[in-house]
């Protein structure tokens, strides 16, 4: 069981993320839901690379044992398209404000089925 | 960090919640230093932890602070969550060990990267720009089209608010 408890840590992470993700109705508190996953994910692909008495991939004479270098590779390249798809979906979020005035999704679906029914009828 | 993340799910009011998030993403840096990935961790700290909290504090700044209370219990997507969960503390049981200098992600092309070949001695500063460059050009693609889509989305909504002024 000890041998696995980095990736349980990474499991709780991503179930955090996701029930905030799913459970939650505000748009912005959903966005922070789905960073959570994503660094879960980052912890995902770091934590094998790690090797015991293993020090960070800088090259040195007096040094032979290195963690894996080839994850962090992708995780920094991971983390800063997150930041991006994160900025968009703040502007988005912005922009859904500007129409509903509200960035609840109970209330936006509220608003789309008044609508409907007016444009029904 | 799991507190962190715990009171994450029930603070209610956002500005809250964005200081926790700042808070989560200095530990998970923390996190990331032991785990020697010294720079993804400074990665993390300025982007995750600075710019991120930056960005969320603008949106927040935009709309209102409160999140709505739920109209019923979470019963489903907590047990959707916890059912994921599950499955996926199954599937990690047969993952390599924690540390384990024989599981296959040691094995195949990172004994080559640790050799030398670029003279840098930053490994990972090595794989990004020169082993893995495409990766890099695929990156600053998406990054510039997410650039692209916020200024259409916030033009859009200055040339609405231009519209209503020459309306009134």
């Amino acid at each position: 069981m000890l041998e696995h408890f980095s990736h349980i840590v990474t499991v709780f992470l991503l179930v955090a993320g996701l029930f905030i993700v799913i459970a939650r109705g505000n748009l912005i508190k959903k966005l922070v839901g789905l960073s959570i996953l994503q660094t879960s994910v980052y912890l995902l692909y770091i934590a094998p690379g790690k090797l015991l008495g293993g020090t960070a991939p800088i090259l040195a004479p007096q040094l032979s044992v290195y963690s894996n270098p080839l994850p962090h590779v992708l995780i920094l390249t991971a983390i800063v398209v997150g930041v991006a798809t994160l900025a968009l979906g703040l502007a988005l979020a912005v922009r859904i404000r500007e129409a509903y005035d509200t960035i609840e999704e109970d209330e936006i679906l509220a608003l789309d089925h008044a609508a409907d029914a007016r444009e029904g009828s | 960090m799991a507190l962190t993340v715990l009171m994450l799910m029930r603070v209610r009011n956002l500005f809250a919640v964005i200081v926790l998030f700042g808070i989560y993403s200095f530990l998970m840096a923390t996190v990331l230093v032991a785990l020697d990935a010294v720079d993804v961790a400074m990665t993390e700290a300025a982007v995750g932890a600075g710019v991120s909290t930056v960005l969320l504090l603008g949106a927040l700044h935009l709309c209102k602070s409160r999140e709505a209370k739920p109209a019923h219990r979470p019963w489903l997507p907590l047990a959707v969550a916890l059912s994921t969960g599950l499955v996926l503390v199954y599937g990690a049981m047969g993952l390599p060990d924690f540390a384990d200098p024989l599981s296959p992600i040691h094995a195949h092309v990172v004994p080559r990267y640790l050799q030398n070949e670029v003279q840098v001695p930053n490994v990972v500063t090595a794989v990004l720009a020169s082993f893995r460059g495409y990766d890099t050009l695929g990156e600053t693609t998406v990054v510039f089209t997410a650039g692209a889509g916020i200024i259409a989305l916030l033009r859009r909504r200055k040339k609405v608010e231009n519209d209503r002024k020459d309306r009134v």
